[in-house]
Parts: structure tokens; C-alpha cells; sequence
């Protein structure tokens, strides 16, 4: 009885606290992208688009990592024994590699950079909970920034 | 040192190639940040123990790198590439790779 009352706390703080996070962190990189897409070009070719010479690089990266709540990976868990698409686990993974693309911008912006070039996205599952669940990954972004050369001689 | 994930660099020629540099880490976490993640594994959200533990290591392989580079007698490293793999459970291998190049003044 103790076990199940602990398992119902454990899934309603999960649903709870990771609805709440969930949305507050979606909210964050929509307003992030929004304000970065005008500022800073993102190409994922090994060219850059337009080198107009004397361009510094340098290279960037942004990385996180996030976990998923209690009550997400119970219902990837129940998903497990239907099979098909594990809607918990995709915005976790669509959230991690927003941000660390975000963060990778966001260094870049810090450095003068006008672009980054040869976007490159890596995941890695770090940590395995019980049951070899995966709990948490970690997404790196990384490039390399272009400062144009009047950033860079300020 | 110059470090890129590109193949070239804008402007500048590659005089020399020396050929693949490397540079890896093995890290464990700590018990406190161990903790954490378990709290954390309830609620959601970013485990910043973690992120900064991974960059910090990240870092490290990429300061190998550049110290072969450097023992090469090189001046850049192009087209970096990063790896993850966790090794054991609550280890994980950094690493970091790339070619390093004599590239001429320019």
C-alpha cells in the first residue's frame, strides 16, 4: 500500500512539475529562435554562403542536458508494450536540440560572429535509470563561427 | 591555435597536412551530482550538473587535441569532430578529433 501511494505522489509531482517545466522551457526557445534568427545566419553546409575574405572562425559549441519526469517515462514505459510513436520522449528530445543549438548561437553572438557555418548535432544517452530506461540526454551542437572582420578588429 | 569543424579556412592555404590529431577524456560523475539527477529524473528539466560536467570534459579533449597538434608542430586543426560513448555505467568517454595543418600566414 506504502509502495503504491509513493508511486501516485511520484507520478502526479512528475506530471506536475514536468508539464511545468515543459512549457515554460518551450516558451523560452520559441522567443529565443525568434530573436537569434534575425541576427545570426545558421548554415548547415561546409561553405559558407557568402565569404567575403578576411573572416575570423573559430569554433563554437552549446550543449545540455535534459530529463524526463517520472510521469513521461511511465507512459514510454506503457508505450513499450503497444509499440509506436513515444510523443514523451519526442519533445525531450526536440526541446535538448533547440537549446544546445540555441546556446551554440548564443556564444557565437557574443563573439561578433554574423554566421555559423557546418552545423553539426550530436545525442548521447547518458544516464540509465532502472530497467535500462533512458532518463536523460545530452545534445551538443557545434560549428564554426565567421566573425567578419570589423567585429573582429573591435 | 586555430580550431574549425570546417575543411578549409576562409582565405588562408593549407601548406602542410600532419595528419589526425586526437584527444579523448573518460569522466565519472560524482555522488552529489548523482543525487541530483535521481531528483531530477522525477521532475524533468536540464540536469546543469551534468551539462557543465560534459563541457568541462569536453574541453579537456579538445586541450589534448590541441597539445598533439601543438607537438606536431602544427598551427591549426580542421574539420573537428566530437564524439560521446558512455563506457560503464555513470562513465562516459569525450572525444575529440580532427587534422592538424601548417596553414601559411595570411
Amino acid at each position: 500500500m506504502a509502495d503504491l501511494i509513493v508511486f501516485v505522489v511520484l507520478l502526479l509531482l512528475g506530471y506536475g512539475f514536468g508539464q511545468w517545466a515543459e512549457k515554460r522551457h518551450y516558451r523560452s526557445i520559441r522567443e529565443r529562435e525568434a530573436r537569434l534568427r534575425r541576427r545570426i545566419l545558421l548554415v548547415q553546409s561546409k561553405y559558407p554562403p557568402q565569404v567575403g575574405g578576411g573572416h575570423r572562425s573559430q569554433l563554437v559549441t552549446g550543449s545540455v542536458v535534459v530529463s524526463v519526469d517520472y510521469f513521461k517515462r511511465f507512459l514510454a514505459g506503457l508505450r513499450n508494450l503497444f509499440g509506436g510513436r513515444v510523443k514523451s520522449y519526442e519533445s525531450l528530445v526536440d526541446r535538448a536540440r533547440r537549446e544546445a543549438i540555441l546556446r551554440m548561437q548564443e556564444q557565437a553572438l557574443g563573439l561578433g560572429a554574423d554566421q555559423v557555418v557546418n552545423l553539426k548535432l550530436e545525442t548521447a544517452s547518458i544516464y540509465k535509470g532502472r530497467r535500462q530506461a533512458i532518463g536523460s540526454i545530452e545534445v551538443l551542437a557545434y560549428g564554426t563561427a565567421l566573425v567578419p572582420p570589423a567585429a573582429a578588429g573591435a | 591555435m586555430l580550431v574549425t569543424n570546417l575543411e578549409i579556412v576562409p582565405g588562408r592555404r593549407i601548406a602542410r597536412h600532419l595528419g589526425l590529431v586526437q584527444g579523448s577524456t573518460v569522466r565519472a560523475k560524482h555522488v552529489g551530482r548523482d543525487l541530483m539527477a535521481g531528483i531530477k529524473n522525477i521532475f524533468g528539466g536540464e540536469l546543469k550538473g551534468y551539462t557543465e560536467l560534459l563541457q568541462e570534459s569536453r574541453d579537456e579533449a579538445l586541450a589534448r587535441m590541441q597539445a598533439q597538434a601543438e607537438a606536431v608542430g602544427a598551427n591549426a586543426v580542421l574539420n573537428v569532430r566530437f564524439s560521446t560513448s558512455s563506457v560503464a555505467q555513470g562513465a562516459a568517454e569525450l572525444f575529440a578529433y580532427g587534422t592538424a595543418v601548417v596553414l601559411e600566414d595570411g
